[in-house]
């Protein structure tokens, strides 16, 4: 919003810009450790990534992928993300919801709630599972008579992912609601709106940019979460291991191509959401700036 | 559709905005509340509208108690001081999005919505304007959206919370004129909430003025400024200077004199006068009047405005005068107040 060209015919912003703008050296140099940085930590590991997975050409890297049990934690990887990433929308979007438009007891202790997987360890969250569910837990017993299988298998995965990725959608949806505030919602229901249909044409719209963000970051932590997730899935191969337990496995037999292609397509997946995000932003751009308050 | 609220109470957090509320409304009534912020204006708005309930007392819709009823079922047109515009749908869609939510059976057809939409565009004299977004929109022109939007459900009631207060002079009162005009080409009940004086006085059939959550006076323009019924009042409305009197046998009395006003409905004891700069007359010999010396003199628009030390420059008071009136060059002046109240003094 502060980007002066907005504003060509203003004097003012033009001196205002003029007078914060680093001489060109001091912003070559910004510039320089900006890119340097995101070069050496981001970008060289990556490219090693696809590097090592294509070592040996792309004949040992399509056998590596077309492998039964890489192919069993691909398929598991989407399947956890597809049950997670919706629980969380609906989870998150509730829970900001709550948060940034009602006044009730206990909303800081519900917010310092949503921050709780961020804060703790993932692996501590798979553990906590593991008490909860396990065979000598409380409810273990009553598990197994019922026979439920929750830990070391799909459900138990889909716990733990659910757990740690709660926090992307809400936290990404709370400041928006809360800037936004209540006006809107008010002018509706005021126009003969229901509940629903308030939320469906009048509040849906106003943070949907912001809902798309949260989700493309929560799907992107639910296919790439390790620690909680390895805590709860017992790694049994082709059955409860996820892309990321894969990829260690086949590391830790000295599979460098096998380890790295695996690598490679999740890292993959994660690209894609990223290009996903940044051509909606280059399409929507206009809209997104208008919907983030004018 | 008349509008009557009963002694209302509403309490925030057990913290009263608004205490034992009663005002009547008229049919076709324009309203103004006027009261600075924290007065309860805006809440008595929201109350009636049912965006908030009343912790105690009743609220009628006609004959109907609409106290229970949801803001949907009040079917009030509600037009809010940001617009709360819907900035993803159109100028358009916004006007129309009243109708388009309606149940099936009450809907009217998508042709319809739009014929009713720029109908209503027409009437708040944008048309052609249906494509925009709000965000193309000035703010005069959002606000007139606003006010077409509020009014394409065919409201019972019109409520405006502070509909000019985020403009800028020049477009506020031109807005202010068509408010009335569209007022009384419709004749919708309507009620507004304004902080400012002018606009109340200007716009209102009859204005309420409030203050600490109650209200001090209801009356029309010329009441509430010529007969204002509490020290509030005065000085909230317009100018008005104070004097420190004492009432006794009937008289008001400044000091040991007394100033020729008789107030023989007063007990005896500390008071306050008000009166207004303007209503006074000038006296060239003073058997009962306010004397005083001229401590300042300053030209205000078409007249001159001196303030006055009064009792050896204990108090002072400001007046008006004509610019060339020779009693504006002395520099003792006798004047004794039209139109003037006196009320006792509070014992806090």
């Amino acid at each position: 919003m502060a980007d002066p060209e907005l504003y060509p015919a203003d004097a003012y912003h033009e001196h205002a810009s003029l007078a914060v703008t680093e001489r060109p050296l001091a912003r070559a140099g910004l510039m320089f450790v900006a890119f340097a940085f995101l070069a050496i930590f981001l970008l060289l590991p990556l490219v090693v990534v696809f590097e090592q997975a294509f070592s040996r050409g792309i004949g040992a890297f399509l056998e590596a992928i077309n492998e039964h049990d890489t192919i069993a934690a691909i398929k598991l990887t989407l399947l956890v993300a597809v049950i997670s990433v919706p629980l969380n929308l609906v989870f998150g979007v509730a829970a900001a919801w709550a948060i940034a438009k009602f006044e009730f007891k206990g909303k800081a202790f519900l917010t310092t709630l949503i921050d709780l997987p961020f804060s703790v360890s993932p692996v501590i969250s798979g553990l906590v599972y593991v008490l909860l569910f396990g065979a000598s837990s409380l409810l273990g017993p009553w598990l197994k008579m019922h026979g439920i299988v929750i830990l070391f298998a799909v459900p138990g995965i889909v716990l733990a992912t659910v757990f740690v990725t709660f926090p992307f959608v809400a936290r990404e949806l709370i400041p928006l609601m809360q800037e936004q505030g209540t006006g809107d919602e008010e002018a509706a229901l005021s126009l003969g709106a229901n509940g629903w249909q308030t939320f469906w044409h009048v509040t849906l719209p106003n943070i949907k940019w912001g809902l798309l963000y949260g989700v493309l970051l929560c799907n992107a932590r639910a296919m790439g979460e390790f620690g909680a997730v390895s805590v709860v899935s017992g790694h049994i191969r082709g059955m409860t291991n996820t892309m990321p337990l894969h990829v260690e496995i086949l590391y830790n037999e000295y599979n460098a191509v096998g380890a790295f292609a695996v690598a490679s397509v999740l890292a993959g997946l994660a690209l894609v959401t990223l290009v996903l995000k940044t051509l909606l932003e280059l399409r929507y751009g206009a809209e997104i700036a208008a919907t983030r308050g004018h | 559709m008349e509008v009557r609220v009963s002694n209302v109470r509403k309490e925030f957090d057990r913290f009263p905005a608004l205490r034992d509320v009663s005002l009547d409304i008229k049919s076709g009534e324009l309203i103004a509340l006027l009261g600075p912020s924290g007065s309860g204006k805006t809440t008595l708005l929201r109350l009636i509208a049912g965006l908030e309930r009343p912790t105690r007392g009743t609220i009628f819709f006609g004959d109907e108690d609409a106290s229970n009823r949801t803001i949907q079922e009040r079917n009030v047109g509600f037009v809010f001081q940001h617009y709360a515009l819907f900035r993803h749908m159109t100028v358009a869609d916004n006007i129309g999005f009243g109708l388009k939510v309606r149940p099936s059976a009450k809907r009217p057809t998508r042709a319809e919505i739009r014929r009713r939409a720029s109908e209503l565009l027409d009437l708040v004299q944008l048309s052609g304007l249906e494509k925009r977004y709000p965000a193309q929109l000035s703010g005069g022109q959002r606000q007139r959206v606003a006010l077409a939007r509020a009014m394409a459900i065919e409201p019972r009631v019109l409520l405006l919370d502070e509909p000019f207060g985020a403009l800028d002079a020049q477009v506020r009162r031109e807005l202010r004129r068509w408010l009335r005009e569209i007022h009384d080409a419709t004749g919708h009940t309507t009620i507004f909430v304004t902080h400012d004086q002018e606009e109340a006085l200007e716009l209102a059939d009859r204005v309420v003025v409030m203050s600490q959550g109650r209200i001090e006076q209801i009356g029309t323009a010329d009441e509430v400024y010529d007969t204002p019924n509490s020290p509030f009042v005065y000085g909230f409305i317009g100018e008005s200077s104070s004097l420190p009197v004492k009432v006794e046998d009937g008289q008001v009395w400044i000091a040991d004199r007394p100033i020729g006003l008789a107030a023989p409905e007063l007990t005896d004891g500390e008071a306050t006068l008000y009166f207004r700069p303007h209503d006074i007359e000038l006296l060239d010999e003073c058997n009962g009047c306010i004397a005083g010396t001229v401590a300042a003199s300053r030209r205000v628009a078409g007249t001159r405005r001196v303030e006055l030390e009064i009792g050896g420059g204990r108090e002072r008071v400001e007046i008006e005068l004509p610019v060339g009136h020779p009693a504006a060059q002395k520099s003792r002046v006798a004047f004794r107040p039209k139109r003037w109240k006196v009320f006792p003094k509070v014992v806090e």
